[in-house]
């Protein structure tokens, strides 16, 4: 798994690539864990180049929405989701917590 | 010959890390596409195998060493995946709350979800745990050709 981060002045772009499964997943929640701390709560992520996500993965994410959440102070929004994570994202009801858009541009202008 | 026509049991163990939790949903998903199953159930065979395996690994060993070892079997009708551990504890699975996947985000909780996405994943689970360990059975049965 390869996690990016770009930050704009409204939002921060995060790209996760590859599989997010029970080894993977606290890096993924480092990366939250950094933006939380400095303040960044508006974020994108962009799911397109992500090939397998485990519940570990669905945990990091639902911990980031809680997180962001607080005090209306900004939101997780998912970009891109591939249908297999989008099933399995459809079984854990994750889909009414996340706001998904279909393309990027869309999802950065949410904010 | 048909794919999926043949029947074949495949035998495999594991050290019990989560870095091998790729080449485990490998090994199980070579074996779901060979029994010929749809790209989504091969998909649903390898989450279910990773989240029962994260299982062992988390609640079962809880950090000691020691192996997971998996039996793939293709009957010509369902794949049975059963996963052998000689870990000291024991998880009863009836005992762990399932989530409510439909609660709003304040009162969602993060544990149990392993277990509840590996039950609607697989048409059954078993579990049965001895003192020489805990065997946990998955099994998928082959959906109809459209």
């Amino acid at each position: 798994m390869e996690v990016n981060v770009k930050e704009y002045k409204h939002c921060v772009l995060v790209t996760i690539q590859g599989r997010v499964d029970s080894a993977t997943a606290p890096k993924l929640n480092e990366v939250f864990e950094d933006l939380l701390n400095r303040g960044r709560f508006k974020i994108v992520v962009d799911m397109s180049n992500v090939e397998y996500m485990s519940s570990a993965g669905f945990r990091v994410l639902l911990s980031a929405q809680r997180a962001c959440r607080r005090y209306h102070r900004g939101e997780v929004v998912l970009a891109l989701v591939p249908p297999r994570v989008l099933e399995a994202l459809e079984l854990a009801g994750f889909t009414k917590i996340f706001r998904r858009f279909d393309n990027l541009l869309d999802a950065i202008g949410y904010f | 010959m048909s794919v999926g026509g043949d029947i074949f049991s495949l035998q495999r163990s594991w050290p019990a890390r989560f870095d091998f939790l790729d080449e485990i949903r490998t090994f199980v998903g070579q074996a779901a596409e060979r029994a010929g199953f749809s790209e989504q159930a091969v998909y649903a065979i390898q989450m279910a195998t990773d989240e029962a395996c994260s299982n062992v690994i988390e609640h079962a060993y809880r950090g000691e060493s020691g192996n997971i070892e998996i039996r793939v079997d293709w009957d010509g009708l369902q794949l049975t995946i059963t996963l052998q551990d000689t870990a000291r504890y024991s998880f009863d699975m009836k005992k762990i709350a399932q989530p409510d996947v439909n609660a709003p985000l304040s009162k969602r909780k993060a544990g149990g979800l392993g277990i509840y996405l590996m039950k609607k994943l697989m048409d059954e689970v078993q579990y049965l745990p001895s003192p020489q360990g805990n065997t946990l059975i998955l099994r998928k049965r082959k959906e109809k050709a459209v």
